[in-house]
Protein backbone atom coordinates (compact mmCIF):
# COMPACT_ATOMS: atom_id res chain seq x y z
CA UNK A 1 0.00 0.00 0.00
CA UNK A 2 1.45 3.17 -0.80
CA UNK A 3 2.16 5.47 2.17
CA UNK A 4 -0.97 7.73 1.11
CA UNK A 5 -3.52 5.32 0.98
CA UNK A 6 -1.75 3.62 4.17
CA UNK A 7 -2.19 7.23 6.39
CA UNK A 8 -5.70 7.57 4.85
CA UNK A 9 -6.16 3.97 6.49
CA UNK A 10 -4.29 4.75 9.52
CA UNK A 11 -6.22 8.33 9.99
CA UNK A 12 -9.64 7.05 9.67
CA UNK A 13 -8.89 4.29 12.58
CA UNK A 14 -7.57 7.30 14.64
CA UNK A 15 -10.66 8.82 14.15
CA UNK A 16 -13.33 6.14 14.51
CA UNK A 17 -11.60 5.21 17.59
CA UNK A 18 -11.72 8.66 18.87
CA UNK A 19 -7.61 8.31 19.57
CA UNK A 20 -7.67 11.11 22.69
CA UNK A 21 -4.53 12.24 21.56
CA UNK A 22 -6.09 13.24 18.83
CA UNK A 23 -9.13 14.78 20.48
CA UNK A 24 -7.75 16.35 22.85
CA UNK A 25 -5.91 18.70 19.50
CA UNK A 26 -9.29 19.06 18.07
CA UNK A 27 -10.79 20.44 21.62
CA UNK A 28 -8.16 22.99 22.84
CA UNK A 29 -8.53 24.24 18.93
CA UNK A 30 -12.50 24.40 19.01
CA UNK A 31 -12.12 25.94 22.81
CA UNK A 32 -9.27 28.71 21.55
CA UNK A 33 -11.03 29.58 18.16
CA UNK A 34 -14.55 29.51 19.97
CA UNK A 35 -13.41 31.84 22.71
CA UNK A 36 -11.51 34.30 20.00
CA UNK A 37 -13.87 34.24 18.10
CA UNK A 38 -16.86 35.32 20.52
CA UNK A 39 -14.32 38.28 21.51
CA UNK A 40 -13.75 39.31 18.33
CA UNK A 41 -17.50 39.45 17.15
CA UNK A 42 -18.41 41.00 20.33
CA UNK A 43 -15.93 43.76 20.07
CA UNK A 44 -15.74 43.72 15.98
CA UNK A 45 -19.61 43.85 15.40
CA UNK A 46 -20.39 46.69 17.22
CA UNK A 47 -17.48 48.96 16.27
CA UNK A 48 -18.03 47.99 12.90
CA UNK A 49 -21.61 49.53 13.27
CA UNK A 50 -20.63 52.12 14.76
CA UNK A 51 -17.82 52.75 12.46
CA UNK A 52 -20.05 52.73 9.63
CA UNK A 53 -23.26 55.34 10.69
CA UNK A 54 -20.73 57.76 12.55
CA UNK A 55 -18.90 60.47 11.06
CA UNK A 56 -16.16 61.46 13.37
CA UNK A 57 -12.68 63.18 13.41
CA UNK A 58 -10.05 60.37 12.83
CA UNK A 59 -12.66 58.12 11.60
CA UNK A 60 -11.44 57.82 7.95
CA UNK A 61 -8.19 57.13 9.50
CA UNK A 62 -9.13 54.29 11.70
CA UNK A 63 -10.86 52.72 9.19
CA UNK A 64 -7.72 52.67 7.24
CA UNK A 65 -6.48 50.90 10.22
CA UNK A 66 -8.99 48.03 9.89
CA UNK A 67 -8.43 47.30 6.79
CA UNK A 68 -4.64 46.80 7.23
CA UNK A 69 -5.53 45.38 10.06
CA UNK A 70 -7.43 42.67 8.01
CA UNK A 71 -4.44 42.05 5.85
CA UNK A 72 -1.74 41.90 8.98
CA UNK A 73 0.55 39.18 8.13
CA UNK A 74 -0.52 36.68 11.34
CA UNK A 75 3.56 35.84 11.99
CA UNK A 76 3.70 39.65 12.43
CA UNK A 77 0.63 39.19 14.90
CA UNK A 78 2.76 36.31 16.73
CA UNK A 79 6.37 38.41 16.75
CA UNK A 80 3.66 41.44 18.45
CA UNK A 81 2.14 39.21 21.14
CA UNK A 82 5.12 37.38 21.92
CA UNK A 83 7.01 40.68 22.07
CA UNK A 84 4.47 41.90 24.66
CA UNK A 85 3.76 38.79 26.51
CA UNK A 86 8.08 37.33 26.93
CA UNK A 87 8.67 37.60 30.47
CA UNK A 88 11.49 40.62 29.25
CA UNK A 89 8.28 41.80 27.39
CA UNK A 90 5.98 45.06 29.19
CA UNK A 91 3.72 42.16 30.40
CA UNK A 92 6.17 39.60 31.13
CA UNK A 93 4.87 39.69 34.63
CA UNK A 94 1.37 38.20 33.67
CA UNK A 95 3.18 34.76 32.54
CA UNK A 96 1.14 34.53 29.63
CA UNK A 97 3.53 33.03 27.03
CA UNK A 98 3.25 29.90 25.84
CA UNK A 99 -0.68 29.40 27.45
CA UNK A 100 -4.03 29.15 25.42
CA UNK A 101 -4.35 32.63 26.73
CA UNK A 102 -1.73 34.02 24.69
CA UNK A 103 -3.35 31.80 21.52
CA UNK A 104 -6.48 33.50 22.45
CA UNK A 105 -5.07 36.90 22.64
CA UNK A 106 -3.08 36.58 19.03
CA UNK A 107 -6.41 35.02 17.30
CA UNK A 108 -8.61 37.75 18.45
CA UNK A 109 -6.10 40.59 17.09
CA UNK A 110 -6.23 38.38 14.09
CA UNK A 111 -9.70 38.02 13.37
CA UNK A 112 -11.66 41.31 15.04
CA UNK A 113 -10.21 43.31 11.96
CA UNK A 114 -11.76 40.76 10.33
CA UNK A 115 -15.00 41.21 11.72
CA UNK A 116 -15.08 44.75 12.05
CA UNK A 117 -14.21 44.92 8.46
CA UNK A 118 -16.62 43.01 6.62
CA UNK A 119 -19.52 44.66 9.19
CA UNK A 120 -19.13 47.87 7.85
CA UNK A 121 -18.74 46.76 4.30
CA UNK A 122 -22.23 45.24 4.99
CA UNK A 123 -23.50 47.54 7.22
CA UNK A 124 -23.03 50.72 4.42
CA UNK A 125 -24.32 48.39 1.90
CA UNK A 126 -27.82 48.50 3.72
CA UNK A 127 -30.23 51.44 2.17
CA UNK A 128 -29.63 54.60 3.52
CA UNK A 129 -32.97 55.46 3.97
CA UNK A 130 -33.47 52.25 6.18
CA UNK A 131 -31.89 54.00 9.41
CA UNK A 132 -34.46 57.39 8.86
CA UNK A 133 -36.72 55.09 8.51
CA UNK A 134 -36.02 52.68 11.67
CA UNK A 135 -35.11 56.41 13.56
CA UNK A 136 -38.43 58.18 12.66
CA UNK A 137 -40.36 55.28 14.40
CA UNK A 138 -38.84 56.33 17.42
CA UNK A 139 -36.23 53.96 17.44
CA UNK A 140 -33.76 54.62 20.16
CA UNK A 141 -29.66 53.82 19.08
CA UNK A 142 -29.33 50.32 20.82
CA UNK A 143 -32.64 49.52 19.07
CA UNK A 144 -31.15 51.22 15.84
CA UNK A 145 -27.73 48.83 16.21
CA UNK A 146 -29.70 45.58 16.78
CA UNK A 147 -32.23 46.08 13.99
CA UNK A 148 -29.59 47.09 11.25
CA UNK A 149 -27.11 44.47 12.44
CA UNK A 150 -30.50 41.84 12.13
CA UNK A 151 -30.81 43.56 8.15
CA UNK A 152 -27.26 42.86 7.49
CA UNK A 153 -27.15 39.88 9.09
CA UNK A 154 -25.74 38.09 5.80
CA UNK A 155 -22.48 40.59 5.69
CA UNK A 156 -22.37 39.95 9.93
CA UNK A 157 -22.48 36.28 9.51
CA UNK A 158 -19.82 36.32 6.46
CA UNK A 159 -17.94 38.36 9.00
CA UNK A 160 -17.84 36.14 11.80
CA UNK A 161 -16.89 33.08 9.06
CA UNK A 162 -14.14 35.58 8.22
CA UNK A 163 -12.90 35.84 11.59
CA UNK A 164 -13.17 32.14 12.25
CA UNK A 165 -12.12 30.42 9.41
CA UNK A 166 -8.73 32.94 9.47
CA UNK A 167 -7.93 31.65 12.92
CA UNK A 168 -8.74 28.03 13.02
CA UNK A 169 -6.21 27.70 10.25
CA UNK A 170 -3.62 29.55 11.16
CA UNK A 171 -0.82 27.94 12.50
CA UNK A 172 2.58 30.69 12.80
CA UNK A 173 1.22 33.03 15.53
CA UNK A 174 0.02 30.12 17.34
CA UNK A 175 3.22 28.10 17.31
CA UNK A 176 4.86 31.16 18.25
CA UNK A 177 2.89 32.03 21.20
CA UNK A 178 1.86 29.70 22.25
CA UNK A 179 5.44 26.93 21.72
CA UNK A 180 3.24 23.97 20.52
CA UNK A 181 3.09 22.38 24.07
CA UNK A 182 1.55 19.22 24.05
CA UNK A 183 -1.83 19.02 25.86
CA UNK A 184 -1.80 22.59 26.73
CA UNK A 185 -0.87 24.48 23.41
CA UNK A 186 -0.87 22.24 20.85
CA UNK A 187 -3.84 22.85 18.37
CA UNK A 188 -4.65 21.21 15.26
CA UNK A 189 -2.57 23.58 12.66
CA UNK A 190 0.38 23.26 14.99
CA UNK A 191 -0.15 19.25 15.32
CA UNK A 192 0.06 18.39 11.55
CA UNK A 193 3.18 20.60 11.40
CA UNK A 194 4.73 18.38 13.89
CA UNK A 195 3.76 15.44 12.92
CA UNK A 196 4.82 15.74 9.38
CA UNK A 197 7.72 16.54 10.49
CA UNK A 198 8.36 13.19 12.02
CA UNK A 199 6.89 11.19 9.21
CA UNK A 200 3.43 10.88 11.39
CA UNK A 201 1.42 10.43 8.54
CA UNK A 202 -1.67 9.13 9.74
CA UNK A 203 -1.99 11.65 12.85
CA UNK A 204 -1.22 14.59 10.29
CA UNK A 205 -3.53 13.14 7.38
CA UNK A 206 -6.44 12.77 9.96
CA UNK A 207 -6.07 15.98 12.31
CA UNK A 208 -6.40 17.58 8.29
CA UNK A 209 -9.69 15.95 7.76
CA UNK A 210 -10.82 16.94 10.90
CA UNK A 211 -9.77 20.45 10.26
CA UNK A 212 -11.31 20.04 6.75
CA UNK A 213 -14.87 18.69 7.97
CA UNK A 214 -14.93 21.59 10.65
CA UNK A 215 -14.21 24.25 8.82
CA UNK A 216 -16.96 22.90 6.03
CA UNK A 217 -19.44 22.14 9.19
CA UNK A 218 -18.66 25.96 10.40
CA UNK A 219 -19.24 27.40 6.72
CA UNK A 220 -22.58 25.26 6.32
CA UNK A 221 -24.05 26.77 9.90
CA UNK A 222 -23.26 30.08 9.05
CA UNK A 223 -24.46 29.54 5.47
CA UNK A 224 -27.87 28.14 6.99
CA UNK A 225 -28.51 31.11 9.62
CA UNK A 226 -27.63 33.80 6.60
CA UNK A 227 -29.94 32.04 4.05
CA UNK A 228 -33.09 30.23 6.12
CA UNK A 229 -35.29 33.37 5.95
CA UNK A 230 -34.53 34.77 2.66
CA UNK A 231 -36.21 38.32 2.09
CA UNK B 1 22.91 26.73 4.07
CA UNK B 2 26.09 25.56 5.88
CA UNK B 3 25.39 21.85 4.66
CA UNK B 4 24.61 23.27 0.98
CA UNK B 5 27.63 25.54 0.84
CA UNK B 6 29.92 22.78 1.78
CA UNK B 7 28.14 20.53 -0.40
CA UNK B 8 28.43 23.02 -3.14
CA UNK B 9 32.10 23.65 -2.28
CA UNK B 10 32.64 19.69 -2.42
CA UNK B 11 31.03 19.27 -5.60
CA UNK B 12 33.21 21.86 -7.38
CA UNK B 13 36.25 20.70 -5.72
CA UNK B 14 35.34 17.02 -6.89
CA UNK B 15 35.33 18.69 -10.49
CA UNK B 16 38.44 19.93 -10.01
CA UNK B 17 39.97 17.50 -8.94
CA UNK B 18 38.38 14.62 -11.22
CA UNK B 19 41.87 13.76 -12.75
CA UNK B 20 42.82 12.69 -9.30
CA UNK B 21 39.98 11.11 -7.87
CA UNK B 22 36.49 10.53 -7.20
CA UNK B 23 35.36 12.28 -4.43
CA UNK B 24 34.63 10.32 -1.01
CA UNK B 25 31.12 10.12 0.44
CA UNK B 26 30.82 11.09 4.14
CA UNK B 27 27.38 10.84 5.75
CA UNK B 28 26.83 12.27 8.99
CA UNK B 29 25.29 13.97 11.39
CA UNK B 30 23.87 17.23 11.34
CA UNK B 31 25.25 18.36 14.12
CA UNK B 32 28.64 18.01 13.68
CA UNK B 33 27.76 19.52 10.41
CA UNK B 34 25.57 22.84 11.89
CA UNK B 35 28.90 23.52 14.28
CA UNK B 36 31.36 23.99 11.37
CA UNK B 37 33.68 21.00 12.85
CA UNK B 38 33.59 19.64 9.29
CA UNK B 39 34.40 22.70 7.64
CA UNK B 40 37.51 23.03 9.30
CA UNK B 41 38.77 19.49 8.97
CA UNK B 42 37.87 18.59 5.56
CA UNK B 43 40.02 21.06 3.84
CA UNK B 44 42.90 19.68 5.76
CA UNK B 45 41.95 16.03 4.83
CA UNK B 46 41.85 17.43 1.63
CA UNK B 47 45.14 19.17 1.17
CA UNK B 48 46.61 16.21 3.17
CA UNK B 49 45.50 13.35 0.98
CA UNK B 50 44.44 14.71 -2.24
CA UNK B 51 41.09 13.38 -1.65
CA UNK B 52 38.01 16.13 -1.95
CA UNK B 53 35.36 14.68 1.00
CA UNK B 54 31.72 14.80 0.09
CA UNK B 55 29.54 15.17 2.98
CA UNK B 56 25.77 14.30 3.14
CA UNK B 57 24.53 15.81 6.44
CA UNK B 58 21.35 13.46 7.61
CA UNK B 59 20.45 11.78 10.63
CA UNK B 60 22.32 9.08 11.99
CA UNK B 61 19.70 6.36 11.42
CA UNK B 62 20.11 7.92 7.47
CA UNK B 63 23.60 8.05 7.56
CA UNK B 64 23.87 4.09 8.42
CA UNK B 65 20.87 3.60 6.12
CA UNK B 66 23.45 4.92 3.17
CA UNK B 67 26.80 3.66 4.40
CA UNK B 68 24.25 -0.30 4.44
CA UNK B 69 23.08 0.46 0.68
CA UNK B 70 26.80 1.64 -0.42
CA UNK B 71 25.49 4.76 -0.85
CA UNK B 72 28.54 6.34 1.24
CA UNK B 73 31.94 5.78 1.77
CA UNK B 74 32.61 6.26 5.49
CA UNK B 75 30.25 7.58 8.31
CA UNK B 76 30.14 9.53 11.26
CA UNK B 77 27.61 8.85 13.68
CA UNK B 78 26.41 8.85 17.23
CA UNK B 79 24.31 5.69 17.91
CA UNK B 80 26.59 3.06 19.64
CA UNK B 81 23.97 0.45 19.91
CA UNK B 82 23.27 1.24 15.96
CA UNK B 83 26.90 1.42 14.99
CA UNK B 84 27.61 -2.22 16.49
CA UNK B 85 24.84 -3.61 14.88
CA UNK B 86 26.29 -2.44 11.11
CA UNK B 87 29.44 -3.54 12.62
CA UNK B 88 27.82 -7.14 13.68
CA UNK B 89 26.12 -7.40 9.73
CA UNK B 90 29.46 -6.95 8.20
CA UNK B 91 28.44 -3.94 6.58
CA UNK B 92 31.53 -2.14 8.03
CA UNK B 93 34.83 -3.01 7.97
CA UNK B 94 36.99 -0.40 10.74
CA UNK B 95 34.87 1.67 13.41
CA UNK B 96 37.01 3.86 15.78
CA UNK B 97 36.00 6.12 18.43
CA UNK B 98 36.54 9.68 17.52
CA UNK B 99 35.31 11.89 19.94
CA UNK B 100 32.10 13.00 22.24
CA UNK B 101 29.74 16.30 22.83
CA UNK B 102 28.12 16.40 26.22
CA UNK B 103 24.35 17.37 27.30
CA UNK B 104 23.81 19.86 29.96
CA UNK B 105 20.73 20.02 32.32
CA UNK B 106 19.82 23.23 32.40
CA UNK B 107 17.17 25.13 34.42
CA UNK B 108 16.10 28.62 37.03
CA UNK B 109 18.77 30.18 38.46
CA UNK B 110 17.07 29.58 41.46
CA UNK B 111 16.34 25.86 40.53
CA UNK B 112 13.33 25.51 42.81
CA UNK B 113 13.97 21.78 42.65
CA UNK B 114 17.57 21.78 44.13
CA UNK B 115 19.11 20.04 41.69
CA UNK B 116 22.28 21.13 41.07
CA UNK B 117 25.49 19.19 40.96
CA UNK B 118 22.94 16.21 41.78
CA UNK B 119 24.34 12.98 39.04
CA UNK B 120 21.82 13.38 36.23
CA UNK B 121 19.61 10.31 37.04
CA UNK B 122 18.67 11.91 40.29
CA UNK B 123 18.44 15.43 38.90
CA UNK B 124 15.57 13.92 36.95
CA UNK B 125 14.33 11.92 40.17
CA UNK B 126 14.06 14.85 42.12
CA UNK B 127 12.24 17.00 39.51
CA UNK B 128 9.60 14.23 38.84
CA UNK B 129 9.57 14.13 42.98
CA UNK B 130 8.93 18.02 43.56
CA UNK B 131 7.19 18.37 40.44
CA UNK B 132 9.11 20.85 38.95
CA UNK B 133 8.40 21.53 35.47
CA UNK B 134 10.53 19.80 32.66
CA UNK B 135 10.19 21.08 29.27
CA UNK B 136 10.82 18.40 26.83
CA UNK B 137 11.65 18.14 22.58
CA UNK B 138 9.53 15.42 22.60
CA UNK B 139 10.84 15.76 18.72
CA UNK B 140 12.24 12.19 18.47
CA UNK B 141 15.41 13.83 17.87
CA UNK B 142 18.80 12.50 19.57
CA UNK B 143 18.75 15.20 22.01
CA UNK B 144 14.88 13.96 22.98
CA UNK B 145 16.22 10.34 23.13
CA UNK B 146 19.04 10.71 25.23
CA UNK B 147 16.42 12.55 27.52
CA UNK B 148 14.16 9.64 27.36
CA UNK B 149 16.80 7.50 28.61
CA UNK B 150 17.75 8.98 31.50
CA UNK B 151 13.92 9.17 32.25
CA UNK B 152 13.84 5.76 31.91
CA UNK B 153 17.26 5.16 34.16
CA UNK B 154 15.77 7.21 36.25
CA UNK B 155 12.31 5.22 36.82
CA UNK B 156 10.25 8.11 35.83
CA UNK B 157 7.61 7.83 33.45
CA UNK B 158 6.99 11.78 32.40
CA UNK B 159 4.20 11.27 30.01
CA UNK B 160 1.32 13.25 30.67
CA UNK B 161 2.69 14.85 34.20
CA UNK B 162 1.20 18.25 34.60
CA UNK B 163 5.26 19.53 35.16
CA UNK B 164 6.43 18.00 32.46
CA UNK B 165 6.08 19.85 28.94
CA UNK B 166 6.37 18.25 25.52
CA UNK B 167 7.20 21.70 22.85
CA UNK B 168 7.74 18.88 19.78
CA UNK B 169 9.76 21.77 18.75
CA UNK B 170 13.79 22.39 17.92
CA UNK B 171 16.02 23.43 20.74
CA UNK B 172 15.85 27.08 20.48
CA UNK B 173 11.83 27.14 20.45
CA UNK B 174 12.41 24.33 23.65
CA UNK B 175 14.78 26.76 25.54
CA UNK B 176 12.95 29.84 25.18
CA UNK B 177 9.55 27.86 26.50
CA UNK B 178 11.96 26.57 29.44
CA UNK B 179 12.87 30.14 30.35
CA UNK B 180 9.56 31.50 29.97
CA UNK B 181 7.80 28.80 31.77
CA UNK B 182 11.08 28.62 34.55
CA UNK B 183 11.32 25.15 33.45
CA UNK B 184 14.65 22.38 33.38
CA UNK B 185 15.82 20.83 30.28
CA UNK B 186 17.86 19.27 28.62
CA UNK B 187 20.48 20.53 25.91
CA UNK B 188 23.75 20.03 23.71
CA UNK B 189 26.66 21.49 24.63
CA UNK B 190 26.73 23.47 21.10
CA UNK B 191 23.35 24.63 21.00
CA UNK B 192 23.38 25.83 24.56
CA UNK B 193 26.68 28.14 23.72
CA UNK B 194 25.14 29.80 20.84
CA UNK B 195 21.69 29.82 22.16
CA UNK B 196 22.95 30.88 25.99
CA UNK B 197 22.17 35.14 25.39
CA UNK B 198 18.79 35.68 26.00
CA UNK B 199 17.98 32.84 27.89
CA UNK B 200 16.72 32.75 32.04
CA UNK B 201 18.66 29.39 32.50
CA UNK B 202 22.17 28.21 33.84
CA UNK B 203 23.56 25.41 33.55
CA UNK B 204 22.55 23.04 36.76
CA UNK B 205 24.46 19.64 35.35
CA UNK B 206 27.32 18.61 33.42
CA UNK B 207 30.15 15.95 33.01
CA UNK B 208 28.50 13.05 34.01
CA UNK B 209 29.09 10.00 31.51
CA UNK B 210 25.46 9.53 30.99
CA UNK B 211 25.50 12.81 29.41
CA UNK B 212 28.05 11.78 27.04
CA UNK B 213 27.02 11.78 22.98
CA UNK B 214 30.11 9.75 21.77
CA UNK B 215 30.67 10.01 17.99
CA UNK B 216 32.63 6.64 15.93
CA UNK B 217 33.48 6.95 12.71
CA UNK B 218 32.82 4.06 10.45
CA UNK B 219 34.51 2.64 7.04
CA UNK B 220 31.77 1.35 5.12
CA UNK B 221 33.05 -2.58 4.13
CA UNK B 222 34.31 -2.97 0.71
CA UNK B 223 34.20 -6.34 0.39
CA UNK B 224 30.23 -6.71 1.18
CA UNK B 225 29.24 -3.39 -0.97
CA UNK B 226 31.95 -3.28 -4.11
CA UNK B 227 31.60 0.68 -5.10
CA UNK B 228 33.06 1.49 -1.33
CA UNK B 229 36.32 3.30 -1.75
CA UNK B 230 37.29 1.86 0.73
CA UNK B 231 40.98 2.42 0.36
CA UNK B 232 40.57 6.29 0.85
CA UNK B 233 37.68 5.98 3.81
CA UNK B 234 40.40 4.18 5.88
CA UNK B 235 43.11 7.16 5.57
CA UNK B 236 40.05 9.26 6.43
CA UNK B 237 39.13 7.23 9.44
CA UNK B 238 42.65 6.95 10.74
CA UNK B 239 43.29 10.62 9.63
CA UNK B 240 40.03 11.79 11.79
CA UNK B 241 41.88 9.63 15.57
CA UNK B 242 45.67 10.88 14.71
CA UNK B 243 47.19 12.56 17.25
CA UNK B 244 47.17 15.87 15.17
CA UNK B 245 43.46 15.94 14.23
CA UNK B 246 42.51 14.73 17.38
CA UNK B 247 44.30 17.96 18.93
CA UNK B 248 42.21 20.21 16.17
CA UNK B 249 38.87 18.62 17.17
CA UNK B 250 39.66 19.68 20.72
CA UNK B 251 40.72 22.72 20.11
CA UNK B 252 37.71 23.28 18.00
CA UNK B 253 35.29 26.23 19.07
CA UNK B 254 37.62 27.51 21.71
CA UNK B 255 38.03 30.92 20.09
CA UNK B 256 34.49 31.13 19.52
CA UNK B 257 32.92 30.17 22.78
CA UNK B 258 36.04 30.07 25.16
CA UNK B 259 35.21 26.51 25.39
CA UNK B 260 35.81 22.93 23.31
CA UNK B 261 32.60 21.81 22.09
CA UNK B 262 33.95 18.22 21.20
CA UNK B 263 36.02 16.27 23.33
CA UNK B 264 38.50 14.06 21.09
CA UNK B 265 38.01 10.58 22.27
CA UNK B 266 40.44 8.32 20.14
CA UNK B 267 41.98 5.43 21.60
CA UNK B 268 44.93 4.75 21.43
CA UNK B 269 45.72 8.41 21.93
CA UNK B 270 45.30 11.13 24.62
CA UNK B 271 43.17 9.86 27.59
CA UNK B 272 39.30 11.53 27.34
CA UNK B 273 39.29 14.15 29.84
CA UNK B 274 36.04 15.73 31.29
CA UNK B 275 34.47 18.22 28.97
CA UNK B 276 35.94 21.75 29.90
CA UNK B 277 34.18 23.61 32.86
CA UNK B 278 32.06 27.26 31.41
Amino acid sequence: MSPIAEGLAQAFSLIVRGDPGLLRVIWLSLWATGIATTVAMVVGVPTGVFLALRRFPGRNLFVTFVNAGMGIPPVVVGLLVFLLLARSGPLGGLDLLYTPTAIIVAQVIIATPQVIGVTIAGIQGLDERLVLQIVSLGAGRAQLYLKLVREARVAVLAALAAGFGAIISEVGAVMMVGGNIQGQTRVMTSAIVLETRQGNFAMAIALSIVLLVIALVINGAFTWLQQRRPR
Amino acid sequence: MVAGAVVAAGVLAACDAKSEAQPLILATTTSTQDSGLLDVLLPRFAAAHKVQVKVIAVGTGEALAMGARGDADVLVVHARAAEDEFMAKGNGSLRLDVMYNDFLLLGPATDPAKVKGLDPVAALKRIAESGSTFVSRGDRSGTHEKELDLWQAAEVTPAGKPWYLSAGQGMGETARIATEKRGYMLADRATWLTLKQGLELVPLGEGDKRLFNPYGVIVVNQRKLPKVRGEAATAFARWLVSAETQKLIGEFGVDRFGQRLFVPDARPGPAPAAPAAP
